[in-house]
């Protein structure tokens, strides 16, 4: 329910924001706009100001327990975050939309990019197909 | 109340957007216990229904209905923030992005600039030519398989991650970067270029 509650709040201030127009992808990657750069920084900077407080104060999670957000493995040549990373990115820079606001689209009423969603799915699964065959690190 | 209404209607600044986004990560750490990050969901939705034996998809997906409920509420916060309180005229509507990229999208035959994301390219009946088809199909699956591969978004590493000050996440939202960059000024062009 809790999470129901901020997922909603979450969409809502992705259309507000309009962070979810595949124009404002367009104008970040031309550099031609500061709007998508202050929102995902000074999203970072809160979240970091945040974390810290949580450790600082030892604020704990609803079933008492102590909260840290374990660091991703780093390793190697880092391959999975290099290359899928920018995998991402070129998805990313021609549909104009991530995951989160893939799903608000929808909910906004631009049913069409249900299609973008079963495309990611299929993506996902075949990236869980071909796991063992990508190199990782 | 018309303050509230035009408070709500008008696109809201990065300096009120980013630090809301940035509070969900508190918020769902605190309330649930959980790190942010939504395209996790996608490998919840396999798990859920696509048959078939693979390791990385067998686990049961219901100790993890927390990222199912938080993705539901998105879209229903888009369909709230869009389809109930909403601009009277959506479809008209223009978003405000700068005139540079409205003249650089115009020379690559997008005329339509109005609504929150061209229907030239992203609608149903777009869905029936080269470009919408191959930007929606192409664009969503490179977006599923190269999140998973880096194991996150915007949400998981972007936001999250660079908060935690993790390594890992600030490589992957380089190659986010270098990857859009890409995608924008060479693939695009490419997808683009049968418009009429």
């Amino acid at each position: 329910m809790r999470s129901l509650f901020l997922g909603l709040a979450f969409g809502f201030v992705l259309v507000r924001s309009e962070a979810i127009s595949w124009y404002r992808i367009q104008e970040m990657f031309r550099l031609q706009s500061f709007h998508m750069y202050g929102i995902i920084g000074s999203a970072v900077l809160v979240g970091m100001a945040s974390l810290w407080l949580i450790r600082r104060y030892g604020i704990r999670g609803p079933d008492g327990e102590a909260l840290e957000i374990a660091p991703k493995e780093t390793g190697g040549r880092n391959t999975r975050y290099w290359a899928g990373g920018a995998v991402f990115g070129l998805g990313w820079g021609i549909l104009g939309a991530c995951p989160g606001p893939i799903y608000a689209l929808i909910g906004s009423g631009h049913t069409v990019f249900l299609v973008a969603l079963g495309s990611a799915v299929l993506g996902t699964w075949l990236y869980g197909a071909l796991r063992d065959h990508l190199p990782h690190y | 109340m018309s303050t509230l209404v035009d408070l709500l209607s008008r696109p809201w600044p990065w300096y009120v957007a980013g630090p809301l986004i940035g509070l969900v990560v508190p918020a769902l750490l605190v309330w649930v216990g959980r790190p942010f990050g939504i395209s996790s969901s996608f490998r919840d939705v396999c798990a859920a229904t696509i048959p078939g034996k693979l390791e990385y998809f067998g686990y049961d997906w219901r100790d993890y209905a927390w990222r199912l409920a938080f993705s539901v509420g998105v879209l229903g916060g888009g369909f709230l923030a869009w389809q109930v309180l909403g601009p009277a005229d959506p479809g008209g509507l223009s978003v405000a992005v700068s005139e540079a990229t409205r003249s650089d999208l115009l020379a690559l035959g997008i005329t339509d600039q109005t609504g929150l994301v061209p229907r030239q390219l992203l609608s149903w009946e777009a869905l029936g030519s080269f470009a919408g088809l191959t930007i929606l199909v192409l664009g969503g699956f490179l977006v599923g398989f190269g999140t998973r591969w880096a194991g996150g978004c915007t949400s998981g590493h972007a936001i999250t991650g660079l908060s935690n000050l993790q390594l890992a996440s600030l490589i992957a939202v380089i190659g986010f970067f270098v990857g859009g960059l890409v995608s924008t000024h060479w693939l695009l062009p490419i997808i683009l270029a049968g418009l009429p």
